[in-house]
């Protein structure tokens, strides 16, 4: 039987993979190819062989990036795989107004990183919440300077990542607990096992699949940061510059006088290598525990 | 730790509750609650609410705090003692806040419309009809899901330069008009139709196109929700590309704007509040409006994996 000619599929695909040729594929190619140039924002530029790269080796600003990057994605990783997963756990329960909850939590993922970032400066400033409360319950003595101090910066940021990135997991390990077997919380309850044992032996296990997805989700979304670092150093990327990111670094590059897009591609190579590591180990990891 | 885990699924298998309910109330089995764990439950949510929404009220209430008021007493206070709106007006006097609102909208619009008819065409195509290379297309769009959209945003740059577009509007919105995901997103919910039910539209003599319009989408209403609500809050809330591709101040969309705003005035964090309560409060409306489609699209995607 047949149930349409040749080139309608065709027809109805050609717009979505126009886009993925044009704005995906094509890109990427040509990040290559602008990585061994010294193209500039405005205009053209010329090949420069691998001066990019030898200029990335000893890129001080690159150094501090990756230090960064590695930070933030070492600290945000148990917390987002864990606190989620609890999140999720109380929210799955049916209860009155649980559906209030659940939208509320979520909204700090709805908000963008900009407003939440400037709503986070404004509570973290010498002068704002925290510390007002700090001060008059005589934690300290002086104001934290969260926001400019290299490494209260860096975890100001860090914080304000995972505090956004809650709800958003949440919601994938809500989906995720509906594949969990109920005969087997049941069988686990019927032989007597405590909500604890029950939350470790049947449903972590339950969830181990989309725990290893999250866990690289969350990965490559740390080494990617770029707004709250940009917003809460006020564009400045803190004292030196020491509190940059890759993707800060990549958009410096994009514009002005001194912005070489050569350069920041050379960069977004970086950036791609950095990001693949975790997903192969955290793959890697994956295939070893489904054996064991 | 007292979270008990409930594995039964109410909302995922809805004709079920109406026969379970009953027989749950009478039996005191697994899935009955008792007192202590409701009122443990209620406090921890309480607990968690305040943490993720406490944030949001905070910069409501510095926003509506008068001039004369001190925002930076020890013990705060949450309800202003002088509520004023001036502050909103401010911002509007000094930024043209409400053009950024224009911009944004027009460039959420554009990405949400192409997102909903590009990724549900190509999603049906590839799910519902066979031809050649079928497989390597799909493959393509799994491909671009690996790379992080920050390492080609240079290049898509210099793209949307060559096609004149830098400076524009329409470039900020033109690269995020079909996304990869959403076409994968869309060729899952298309898949999960029986394919019995279009070789009886086929019988009858139903084209692609009628099977597409009066077969696919409305089953497929609940996804595509989920990328509408999706594409506008992304396009809506996006920061880095609009920076990018932006140079001229009455271009900016709302993001870019609050940031320019922010260092314009460093030093009065209440008219920053109401910039970033202008930002914040339409995208709560949407999605607050939109939460019952967009949690049911979530679930109903995963059980059908």
């Amino acid at each position: 039987m047949k149930y349409h000619r040749w080139f309608t599929p065709w027809v109805l695909i050609v717009p979505a993979l126009a886009w993925l040729l044009v704005f995906n594929l094509w890109p990427s190619v040509n990040t290559v190819i602008l990585s061994f140039t010294n193209a500039r924002p405005i205009g053209g530029g010329t090949f420069v062989g691998l001066k990019n790269f030898e200029t990335l080796l000893h890129d001080e600003q690159l150094r501090y990036a990756l230090l960064n990057s590695v930070i933030y994605m070492v600290v945000c990783l148990p917390f987002l795989t864990i606190f989620p997963l609890l999140l999720a756990v109380l929210v799955e329960k049916k209860l009155p107004g649980i559906t209030f909850f659940r939208t509320a939590f979520y909204t700090p993922v709805v908000a963008s990183a900009v407003v939440v970032a400037l709503i986070w400066q404004w509570i973290l400033d010498d002068r704002g919440l925290v510390n007002g409360l700090a001060e008059k319950l005589g934690v300290i003595s002086g104001p934290l300077p969260f926001l400019s101090d290299q490494w209260l910066l860096l975890l100001s940021a860090i914080s304000l990542t995972i505090w956004k990135g809650l709800g958003y997991y949440m919601i994938i390990y809500l989906a995720a607990l509906g594949n969990v077997g109920r005969e087997l919380h049941e069988a686990a309850a019927v032989d007597g096992a405590s909500a604890f044992r029950r939350f470790v032996n049947v449903t972590i296990p339950g969830v181990r699949g989309t725990m290893v997805l999250i866990s690289i989700l969350i990965s490559v979304s740390a080494l990617r940061v770029f707004s709250e670092l940009f917003i809460l150093s006020g564009g400045k990327g803190g004292p030196g510059g020491r509190d940059n990111s890759v993707v800060m670094l990549i958009q410096q590059y994009s514009q002005g006088f001194e912005g070489n897009l050569g350069y920041a591609s050379a960069l977004s190579i970086v950036l791609f290598f950095v990001t693949v590591v975790p997903m192969l180990v955290l793959a890697r990891l994956n295939r070893k525990g489904a054996e064991a | 730790m007292s979270i008990v885990t409930d594995p039964a699924r109410p909302i995922a298998v809805p004709e079920e509750s109406g026969t379970a309910k009953p027989r749950r109330r009478g039996s005191f089995g697994f899935n009955s609650i008792s007192p202590t764990e409701k009122v443990v439950r209620y406090l921890l949510l309480v607990f968690v609410l305040l943490i993720t929404i406490g944030p949001f009220l905070w910069q409501l209430s510095t926003s509506l705090k008068g001039s004369g008021e001190d925002i930076y007493t020890r013990i705060p206070r949450l309800l202003p003692a002088q509520p004023t709106l001036s502050h909103y007006g401010e911002v509007a006097d000094t930024i043209p806040v409400w053009d950024y609102m224009k911009n944004s909208l027009l460039v959420a619009v554009l990405v949400v419309g192409g997102n909903i008819v590009g990724s549900s065409l190509a999603g049906f195509a590839l799910s519902r009809l066979e031809f050649r290379f079928r497989r390597i297309v799909l493959g393509l769009f799994l491909a671009t899901l690996v790379l992080p959209g920050e390492v080609t945003i240079i290049s898509q740059y210099v793209t949307v330069r060559e096609l004149g577009l830098a400076n524009t509007l329409f470039g900020v919105a033109l690269p995020g008009m079909i996304g990869a995901l959403n076409v994968l997103l869309m060729f899952n919910a298309f898949r999960s139709l029986p394919i019995e039910v279009d070789q009886a539209a086929v019988v009858d003599g139903a084209n692609v196109w009628q099977r597409f319009v009066y077969i696919g989408l409305p089953s497929v209403r609940g996804t595509i929700s989920v990328v509408a609500i999706f594409a506008f809050i992304g396009a809506w809330d996006d920061f880095l590309w609009p920076l990018i591709v932006l140079t001229d101040p009455d271009k900016y969309t709302l993001t870019v704007g609050l940031q320019y705003l922010s260092g314009t005035f460093s030093n009065n964090p209440r008219l920053i509040a109401a910039g970033t309560m202008i930002a914040f409060i339409p995208i709560v409306i949407v999605f607050a409006v939109c939460q019952r489609f967009f949690f049911k699209g979530v679930e109903e995607g995963a059980v059908k994996g």
